[in-house]
C-alpha cells in the first residue's frame, strides 16, 4: 500500500487498530475514544503513536496532547465535508503541530492542492494509481491570495 | 476599476488549465459524477433542464466596456446570441456545450473574468450597491472592500467545501440598496462616535426556503480587521454548520439553532485568536482604493442646461428623466438606469446586439465603465446631464430605456420551469402576462415605486420573500400555481412577505395582481403613499378579501 509524504510516493508504514483489538509494536493510528480512554496506558506503550480525527472531532480537545503522536489522520467521510481542512489549519497554525497530517478517507484528488496550503502533508488515497496525477495537481497554481493579501 | 496585474493573471490563466484538465478527465470516465458535479459548479457550470448553464462572475456588479464586448461576443460564438443578467449581479448563458466550458473561461480569462465559485458550497461573489461611489448618500466607496474580500474568497483553501453556499454583501450608504440583511454576511461602512470609519457586521440573513433577517455580530470592527473578522465566522461556519440536512446547513440557520449571543461567543474567540496574523496593512488598503478613484469629471458639467429644454419639450424623455435617471454626487452628473424589462423581452436578458451597443455608449459617455443591478438592470453610472438626451435616444433605438425602474413592470424573475431544472412553475411567461395586462403606463406611473419579485420555486432566486409583492411557482399534482406575499422588503425597513392566502392557478394569477392594485389605488391616503406603506398601514387583509371575494 502506497501514499504521498511530502511529495513523495512511498510506502505506508502506519496501520490503524481498531478500538476493540490490542495494539501491535510499530507505528499503530488509534481513534480520539481510545486515546480519551486509555491516555495513562498509552503514553507507556513503547511505539509511534498516529490519532485518527473524524471530521466532527474538535482539535481543541487533544491541543495538549500533540506532542505524543507523530501523526494526525484527518479521515474525510465523504469528499463535502470540508471539516478537516479547518481541522488541518488549526493543527498547523494555533497549535503549532509539525508532524505528519495525513488526509484519509473520501476525497478527491483534485483537493489535494487546497489541502497541501492547509498543511496536510501525507495522502492516503483509495485509488492507489492517482498517486501520480495527485502530486501534479499540488502544483495547479503558482499564487495565492491568501498569502499575498497578508504580506 | 481594479486592473489584474501578472498575479492575477496568473490566477485565472491557471484556474482555466485546472478546469480544462477536470473537463478531460471527466469525458474520459476518471472523474464520477458526483465529484465533477462539484468542480464544476464551482466554476459555475450547472446541468440544466435542456442544457448546460454557465454562470459568469461580474464581481461586485462592475463591468468594463472591454468585458461587455467579450460577453456578446461569448453569446455569439457560444450561445445563441443572448444572456441574462442575474440577481447576483452576475451573468448567465443558457446554451454552452459542456466540452467548449474551458474555452469560454479562457475567452473570459482574456478579458480578466472568470466563473470561479459561481456556484457550489463556497464563498460566492460578493455584492454590493449598484451606486457604489456615485451615490450622494454614501459613506465612502464600498468597492475597494469588496474587491479586498473577492481577493480573500477566491479560491481560499481551507473554505472551499463549507456546509452550504456562503455570501457576503457591503453597503455604504443611508439606504441599503444590496440587500445586505438578507446575506450570510452583510458588512455595513459606518461611522462610530469618535468619527472613526469602520465595519458593523451582520451574519445569518439569507432569503431562499426558509427567508431569515441577519443580526448583528459585531457593532463596530477596525478595518484592518475585516479579513480576521471574516476568517472567524467563516471558521466557525465550517465546522459548526449542519451537514445533515442541505435546507437546514446555512449559517442562518446554526445561529437561528445556536443563539446569536453563542455565535458570537465563538466568534469573537476565534477572531482574538488569529487577528494578528490577518491584519491587512494600511498600503495594501490604500493600493486597492486607488483603483477606485473618481473619473476625470468636468467641473463646469452642471452648466450645460440644455437637457431641460428638452424635457420640456419630449414627455417621453421627461418620463424616462424622472423614472430612471437618478442624483449623482458630482455636480452636472447622473446615473442612468439600463431598463432590462422591455415588456416584449424576458426579465434581465440581453442580446449580443444590445450588449455592444451598451459597451459603445459607455465609452462615448460614462468613462467606459458598466454596472449590474441586483434587481436585474444595468447603471451607466458617469454620465453628464449634457449627454443624457443623445443617450436616451440611442437607448430608446436598442429598447433599453423603458421608463419603469422601480415600478410595477421592472419585476426580478427567475428562469424559471422553462430553463432551470430546479423550478416547479414557469416565471417568464407570467411577467410577460402580467406586464401586458399592466401595458398602460400611465397605470404603472399612477402605482409608483412598487417591487414585484417572482420565483420559479422555494429555491427563492428571484427574492419574491422580500417583495413588495412575492409570486412563488409551486407544483400541485403536475400544474403550476402560485403564493401570493405581500409587505416584504430588502431594504432598511427588511422585511419578509406575508402570505395572502393560498396559491391560485396559472390563469388567476394576473386578475390577482390586478386587484391587489386596485385595492391599494383605492385605498392609499394620497398620491405619496407608496404601495409598500399602504401595506403596512392597513395589513393584508382588506387585499385578501378582495383577491379571494368570488371563492
Amino acid at each position: 500500500m502506497q501514499i504521498i509524504k511530502d511529495r513523495q510516493i512511498i510506502e505506508n508504514n502506519w496501520s490503524f487498530i481498531e478500538d476493540n483489538q490490542a495494539l501491535p509494536m510499530g507505528n499503530v493510528i488509534i481513534s480520539l475514544s481510545r486515546w480519551q480512554a486509555e491516555k495513562p496506558q498509552l503514553k507507556q506503550h513503547a511505539t509511534q503513536l498516529g490519532l485518527r480525527l473524524q471530521s466532527s472531532d474538535n482539535v481543541a480537545d487533544i491541543a495538549q496532547d500533540l506532542a505524543h503522536f507523530d501523526l494526525i489522520e484527518l479521515h474525510f467521510p465523504v469528499f463535502t465535508d470540508g471539516r478537516g481542512f479547518s481541522q488541518a489549519k488549526l493543527l498547523r497554525d494555533r497549535y503549532q503541530y509539525t508532524g505528519e497530517i495525513r488526509a484519509s478517507g473520501h476525497f478527491m484528488v483534485d483537493q489535494v492542492f487546497y489541502m497541501t496550503k492547509v498543511g496536510i502533508n501525507a495522502f492516503d488515497l483509495n485509488d492507489e494509481k492517482q498517486l501520480p496525477l495527485a502530486i501534479s495537481l499540488m502544483d495547479d497554481f503558482s499564487v495565492s491570495y491568501q498569502e499575498l493579501l497578508f504580506a | 476599476m481594479y486592473q489584474y496585474n501578472d498575479i492575477d493573471q496568473t490566477l485565472v490563466d491557471e484556474r482555466v488549465a485546472q478546469y480544462r484538465g477536470q473537463t478531460e478527465r471527466y469525458l474520459k470516465g476518471e472523474i464520477g459524477e458526483d465529484e465533477f458535479r462539484a468542480l464544476r459548479l464551482m466554476n459555475g457550470l450547472y446541468i440544466q433542464t435542456h442544457a448546460p448553464m454557465l454562470r459568469v462572475a461580474i464581481p461586485y456588479g462592475l463591468l468594463a466596456s472591454k468585458q461587455v464586448r467579450k460577453l456578446a461576443e461569448i453569446a455569439r460564438k457560444y450561445d445563441k446570441g443572448y444572456c441574462h443578467f442575474s440577481t447576483r449581479q452576475n451573468v448567465q448563458y443558457n446554451w454552452p456545450k459542456l466540452e467548449q466550458v474551458p474555452d469560454i473561461l479562457a475567452e473570459l480569462a482574456s478579458v480578466q473574468m472568470h466563473a470561479i465559485q459561481t456556484s457550489g458550497n463556497c464563498m460566492r461573489n460578493t455584492t454590493t450597491d449598484h451606486l457604489a461611489g456615485v451615490s450622494p448618500d454614501e459613506l465612502e466607496d464600498p468597492r475597494p472592500w469588496c474587491e479586498i474580500i473577492r481577493q480573500w474568497t477566491t479560491l481560499h483553501p481551507e473554505f472551499a467545501y463549507l456546509p452550504r453556499k456562503f455570501k457576503i454583501a457591503v453597503s455604504s450608504s443611508a439606504t441599503d440598496r444590496a440587500a445586505t440583511q438578507f446575506h450570510d454576511v452583510g458588512v455595513h461602512i459606518v461611522k462610530n462616535a469618535q468619527g472613526e470609519t469602520g465595519f458593523r457586521i451582520l451574519v445569518g440573513g439569507g432569503l431562499g426556503r426558509t427567508p431569515i433577517i441577519g443580526t448583528e455580530i459585531k457593532d463596530f470592527l477596525e478595518p484592518k480587521y475585516l479579513l480576521a473578522y471574516l476568517d472567524a465566522i467563516l471558521r466557525i461556519y465550517n465546522l459548526y454548520g449542519r451537514r445533515d440536512n442541505k435546507y437546514k446547513a446555512r449559517i442562518k440557520i446554526l445561529v437561528r439553532e445556536e443563539g446569536i449571543n453563542k455565535i458570537r461567543e465563538h466568534v469573537e474567540q476565534e477572531w482574538l485568536k488569529n487577528r494578528d496574523k490577518l491584519i491587512l496593512k494600511q498600503e495594501k488598503i490604500d493600493h486597492i482604493k486607488s483603483f477606485f478613484q473618481p473619473p476625470a469629471y468636468e467641473a463646469d458639467a452642471d452648466q450645460d442646461q440644455s437637457f431641460s429644454v428638452h424635457q420640456q419639450q419630449n414627455p417621453a424623455f421627461a418620463r424616462w428623466l424622472e423614472n430612471n435617471v437618478c442624483a449623482h454626487k458630482q455636480p452636472g452628473y447622473r446615473n442612468v438606469m439600463l431598463s432590462l424589462k422591455a415588456p416584449d423581452s424576458p426579465p434581465g436578458d440581453m442580446t449580443a446586439e444590445q450588449l455592444d451597443v451598451v459597451a459603445d455608449l459607455a465609452d462615448q459617455y460614462s468613462f467606459g465603465e458598466i454596472r449590474t443591478t441586483h434587481r436585474q438592470n444595468l447603471v451607466l453610472a458617469d454620465v453628464k446631464q449634457a449627454d443624457l438626451f443623445p443617450l436616451w435616444q440611442r437607448l430608446v433605438d436598442i429598447k433599453l430605456a423603458t421608463p419603469n425602474i422601480g415600478t410595477a413592470t421592472d419585476m426580478i424573475c427567475c428562469p424559471g420551469l422553462d430553463f432551470c431544472g430546479l423550478a416547479n412553475a414557469g416565471s417568464i411567461g407570467v411577467a410577460r402576462e402580467i406586464n401586458e395586462a399592466l401595458d398602460d403606463i400611465e397605470y404603472v406611473y399612477d402605482i409608483g415605486e412598487l417591487k414585484i419579485n417572482m420565483s420559479g420555486c422555494m429555491n427563492g432566486c428571484a427574492h419574491q420573500s422580500v417583495g413588495h409583492i412575492g409570486i412563488l411557482g409551486v407544483d400541485k399534482k403536475g400544474s403550476e400555481w402560485y403564493q401570493i406575499t405581500l409587505g416584504g422588503s430588502s431594504e432598511n425597513e427588511a422585511a419578509i412577505g406575508k402570505r395572502l392566502g393560498p396559491a391560485v392557478a396559472k390563469h388567476e394569477i394576473t386578475p390577482a395582481i390586478r386587484k391587489i392594485l386596485d385595492v391599494y389605488l383605492k385605498q392609499r391616503q394620497h398620491e405619496e403613499e407608496t404601495f409598500l406603506e399602504t401595506v403596512n398601514r392597513i395589513g393584508i387583509d382588506p387585499f385578501k378579501e378582495h383577491v379571494y371575494a368570488n371563492h
